[in-house]
């Protein structure tokens, strides 16, 4: 498992999402919101030490 | 059609007003908890291997903490005789772990919306008391625990309850007192958590069954328990028909119809899927060479903003009829919530990755389905 930042589709469009993509390749797409579950277990991996990969180019 | 109005009912021998509990009344909707009965398993009727936290199974039914052995978490028909129930949740040991680190934990639980449980009156001097009452099969006699956990106030309550006969249905029936102290927030976060625990290490089991409310202490939540269902390949357990209502005594259980059930479920997660090899899943249309926008209508308004989950092959389809080509990359993300999230109507962008770019700009439109395969899910979570 792991993170992977997103890019926006417009350059005047914030990130508000991250990817998570699972070990047997399927994947979620977590919005920043603050009541959301997974964005919450995100930010305690984050507060851990751990750096989600690149967005695509 | 003819009207009946009365201004009062009577009793025929004392002469009293009737009111609703002495016609026996039973309230629609006093089971606290969601699906009950076990018979919502949009994630799967079976996870084989589970040793990490998530919902496996059953709808609302979280598996927490799941670090002592491997389990098969399944909806089984395995029921008590005669009470109504079609389906139970079945934990069965496939890998166990005799000896449990200090902070391995391993029980099931419900988490409920601080909204949904004014009624309770928590904090006041009026608050409820509360009845829990459920039916559990298991091949591992000895004590267990539950407990209330008030997650706003971090206060907890527990009981014990002892199963004495193996491999036989019974029902357990727990009263909690109310709690006069600390409110549940009036919002859609975690207010009240149920949870049953099946096994733990010495960081919950080293204090004392909590069986006033009181701050909670980990040590106290597992305190009560004298077994660990993780310790032998031969264990299981069933649960089903578990209510939790006010009041000083259980009701019987109540069964919801099955599209009630689902639209209660719905609003912590919705799945898409499985019903036909190449299901339609939404509509979007080309903004870009590299970005579809499009959006999914959910059948109830969600508890959050929900994550968006894919597993398995989409196709786009439409354009005079062209496939635009198919995306089962693994590891790759098409849906993206974007910025146009809701908790209703989805917005989302479909990005076709490493399948390369989209051919049709200015405002071409297409169907996303499923590529001939019934095990493409698309999923809305919006879970506590």
């Amino acid at each position: 498992m792991n993170y992977k930042l997103t890019k926006p589709i417009r350059e005047t469009d914030e990130v508000v999402c991250v990817f998570k993509i699972n070990d047997d390749g399927s994947g979620l797409c977590i919005p920043f919101v603050n009541d959301n579950t997974d964005y919450q277990e995100y930010l305690e991996w984050l507060n851990e030490g751990n750096t989600p990969l690149p967005a695509d180019e | 059609m003819s009207t009946l109005k009365v201004d009062s009912i009577e009793s025929r021998t004392s002469g009293a007003r009737v009111t609703l509990p002495d016609l026996n009344f039973l309230p629609p909707y006093r089971n606290i908890l969601i699906n009950g009965d076990m018979s919502v398993a949009q994630r799967g009727t079976s996870t084989s291997g589970a040793n990490t936290q998530a919902y496996h199974c059953t709808d609302r039914w979280f598996n927490v903490g799941m670090t002592i052995g491997t389990w098969t978490i399944s909806q089984s028909t395995d029921v008590p005789t005669g009470q109504g129930f079609a389906k139970s949740l079945k934990y069965d040991c496939t890998t166990a772990e005799a000896s449990p680190s200090a902070g391995d934990q391993l029980h099931l639980s419900q988490r409920i919306e601080g909204q949904n449980l004014q009624y309770l009156k928590k904090g006041t001097s009026s608050a409820e008391s509360l009845t829990l009452s459920f039916w559990v099969k298991t091949n591992k006699t000895g004590t267990y625990q539950v407990n209330l956990r008030d997650k706003d106030n971090t206060r907890i309550i527990g009981q014990t309850y002892t199963v004495s006969s193996a491999d036989t249905w019974e029902k357990k029936t727990l009263t909690f007192a109310g709690d006069t102290t600390g409110a549940f927030g009036n919002d859609n976060g975690n207010s009240l958590e149920c949870e049953w625990f099946l096994g733990a290490g010495t960081n919950y089991t080293s204090g004392s069954v909590p069986t006033s409310w009181e701050a909670e202490s980990a040590t106290d939540r597992a305190a009560g328990l004298t077994v660990n269902l993780g310790d032998s390949t031969s264990n299981y357990i069933n649960i089903t028909g578990v209510q939790l209502e006010v009041g000083d005594s259980a009701t019987p259980f109540e069964h919801l119809p099955i599209d009630v059930n689902l639209q209660r479920c719905f609003r912590y997660f919705y799945s898409m899927g499985g019903n036909n090899s190449y299901e339609h899943f939404g509509i979007c249309s080309v903004t870009t060479t590299t970005d579809a926008r499009g959006i999914i209508f959910l059948p109830v308004k969600l508890r959050t903003v929900p994550t968006i989950g894919q597993t398995g092959d989409f196709q786009l389809s439409g354009g005079g009829n062209a496939l635009t080509g198919t995306y089962s990359a693994a590891s790759t993300m098409y849906f993206s919530i974007g910025s146009f999230g809701g908790t209703q109507n989805v917005g989302f962008d479909f990005w076709p990755g490493s399948a390369g770019t989209f051919a049709n700009v200015n405002g071409a439109s297409y169907i996303i389905r499923a590529n001939n395969s019934t095990a493409t899910r698309v999923t809305f979570s919006a879970e506590l």
